[in-house]
């Protein structure tokens, strides 16, 4: 080790440096060249972290009042509060494999939606960077479509002062991808446990009780049509089934979403077909 | 604070750069005549007296088992904060929440406000906080007192250290001034990309999720960097890399708590250069290179005290700069 060169030079030095040995010059220049090679490594290691972004476009769902993706990427320092104070557990943090993405919170909203049922959207609030807010800074644009035309209505607190959630942008937006395989415009009804007894997603049930999320395994339904996804759809007015003209002019029934949707999720997650009909298009706009 | 202590505080923060210690140009007067004194001891004597203190000598791991336990304790509350949901330290090291106060480590906060330049409340208040608390308890004390990774890279440096004993690898040393050049590099990519280039690979910040979150594929990236430390450079991560410990460096510049060296009883034997992890700031251990009788070292110190256990003769102890004066 050549740190350790106790008693050498009882002297302070005078004069300048001698000129260095040569085994001196190549040993420096192997000490050069293994500088180097570490930091090519962990460069290389640090920008690795870019080519998932690159290579996969997946969008994935973030928690609400998330910044549009750049920004979030930018902003998130990857201290996981917003998983802390989540009630149901919705939010989940990336791993390497996500790329620049480790440790960024993402909500898989088929196992576990946001639901809204801290009332306040804690993670907003527990988030120190605003990453997650409610009011973007002036300097950020807003997407078309991603504004909400009004502060969305949480129905769970609709009778409360305050009834809404203080949200002025979707994180995504309710799509019906597989109709031909929706209950209700086939015309059927739902009974039992939507998504299997094995299914360990929560929600919170205002008749069960307003502060305590349950299993929803531990809530079985029975509807003669099914309506699920708009029954437990915790924002007032953002879904509803409605009859309405099939291409051969039939009239049917059929989950319709409007424009209070805020993506949170919650219709992906109690479709009880499996693969879902309707999924939430994460950082989708609303189009009329 | 003599001229000639004056003229090595700022050399320390050279040398923190990366610049090597050089020797004293001056060296003052009562300096001089200890080590005059000592040059003139017989060498019998002097290995009489050497040899004695060996025998007698007892060995402490006093500090090392404080700063374990601190360690272990401080990520412990994390996890359990969490985990059994007893809500006093929320969050993960890069930031976090203490009964309510905002924390945010300095580091992590620079990533955020260089990729994302916007600066909100929350963040000022965290970051100001720890820049205040770590100032005071000695910066880079971070490193040794709460860093996992330290600990890890310990344990590592242990297994390192047997394999160099039976000439199994040999330590790679590297060019120190790498770290400022990887602070500066993390710092552009955050400013020009837009993304905490450095969070996706700071073994702090992945470990400190796995201990809270549970593990994950990070993890492979921690296990090569102490792969790399056993096999091929002795703490290679934390003396030639890491830009947290250069900014908790830079922090502690000015702080009260660190080491300090006293020349007189010294026998410069060396031992606390041997298990330091940055052995450049013990430079004035060396024979004849003291220029005081008393001298602080420098930022770069993480304070883990391990000079201070294995010091035979005492000479290099804790202080915190003003408490001395006021008891």
């Amino acid at each position: 080790m050549s740190d350790n060169d106790n008693g050498s030079g009882s002297k302070p030095a005078a004069g300048p440096t001698p000129p260095l040995s040569k085994a001196k010059r190549q040993s420096n220049r192997r000490r050069f060249l293994r500088t180097a090679l570490l930091t090519g490594g962990v460069l290389g290691a640090a920008l690795s972290g870019f080519l998932p972004l690159i290579y996969s476009q997946k969008k994935r769902l973030r928690p609400p009042g998330a910044l549009d993706e750049s920004d979030f990427l930018s902003s998130c320092i990857k201290c996981g509060q917003c998983v802390q104070v989540c009630p149901v557990s919705a939010i989940k943090l990336a791993d390497l494999i996500d790329g620049m993405g480790v440790g960024v919170p993402y909500i898989d909203a088929r196992q576990q939606a946001c639901d809204f049922s801290c009332d306040a959207v804690q993670c907003i609030l527990a988030c120190p960077t605003g990453s997650l807010t409610y009011h973007k800074p002036d300097f950020l644009s807003v997407r078309p479509g991603a504004a909400l035309a009004a502060k969305p209505i949480l129905l769970a607190k609709e009778k409360d002062e305050e009834p809404t959630l203080n949200l002025t942008e979707r994180i995504g937006v309710a799509r019906l991808t597989r109709p031909e395989a929706c209950l209700a415009i086939q015309g059927k009804g739902f009974k039992g446990q939507t998504r299997g007894a094995d299914f360990k997603g929560h929600m919170r049930y205002m008749d069960v009780d307003r502060w305590k999320p349950i299993r929803i395994a531990d809530h079985p339904y029975d509807v003669a049509e099914c309506d699920l996804c708009a029954h437990e759809c915790p924002i007032k007015g953002a879904i509803s089934i409605e009859t309405v003209f099939a291409p051969d002019g039939s009239k049917r029934k059929s989950p319709v979403v409007h424009e209070p949707c805020v993506g949170c999720g919650v219709c992906e997650m109690v479709c009880p077909v499996e693969p879902g009909c309707i999924t939430i298009e994460a950082r989708g706009v609303w189009k009329t | 604070m003599s001229q000639l202590l004056k003229r090595r505080f700022f050399e320390q923060i050279k040398v923190m750069f990366g610049w090597e210690p050089v020797k004293p140009k001056e060296i003052s007067e009562r300096a001089t005549t200890v080590h005059e004194l000592k040059r003139m001891t017989n060498k019998q004597d002097l290995q009489a007296v050497k040899a004695h203190m060996r025998a007698h000598e007892i060995k402490s791991t006093k500090w090392r088992n404080r700063r374990w336990a601190t360690l272990i304790l401080a990520n412990l509350l994390f996890t359990f904060s969490f985990v059994l949901d007893i809500q006093i330290l929320e969050g993960a090291l890069t930031a976090s929440r203490f009964v309510g106060f905002h924390l945010i480590d300095l580091n992590s906060a620079l990533q955020v406000m260089l990729a994302h330049k916007h600066i909100i409340n929350n963040l000022i208040i965290g970051t100001g906080t720890v820049l205040v608390l770590w100032a005071l308890l000695g910066g880079r004390t971070f490193c040794s007192w709460v860093c996992p990774y330290h600990l890890l890279a310990e344990w590592a440096e242990k297994i390192h250290l047997y394999l160099v004993k039976k000439k199994l690898v040999t330590d790679q040393t590297m060019d120190r001034r790498l770290r400022t050049v990887f602070w500066v590099i993390f710092a552009l990519l955050a400013l020009a990309t837009g993304y905490t280039v450095f969070e996706a690979i700071s073994p702090t910040g992945i470990l400190s999720r796995a201990l809270i979150y549970g593990p994950g594929l990070a993890l492979l990236w921690v296990l090569a960097l102490l792969f790399f430390e056993v096999f091929f450079s002795r703490r290679a991560w934390c003396r030639y890399a890491c830009p947290i410990g250069l900014t908790y460096g830079v922090v502690g510049i000015i702080s009260p708590v660190r080491i300090k060296y006293k020349l007189e009883g010294c026998f410069h034997e060396g031992d606390c250069r041997k298990v330091c992890l940055v052995p450049h700031v013990l430079d004035t251990v060396i024979k004849g290179r003291a220029i005081e009788t008393e001298v602080p070292i420098g930022p770069d110190c993480t304070r883990c005290g391990l000079c201070v256990d294995t010091c035979p003769t005492g000479s290099l102890s804790f202080e915190v700069k003003g408490l001395s004066k006021l008891m």
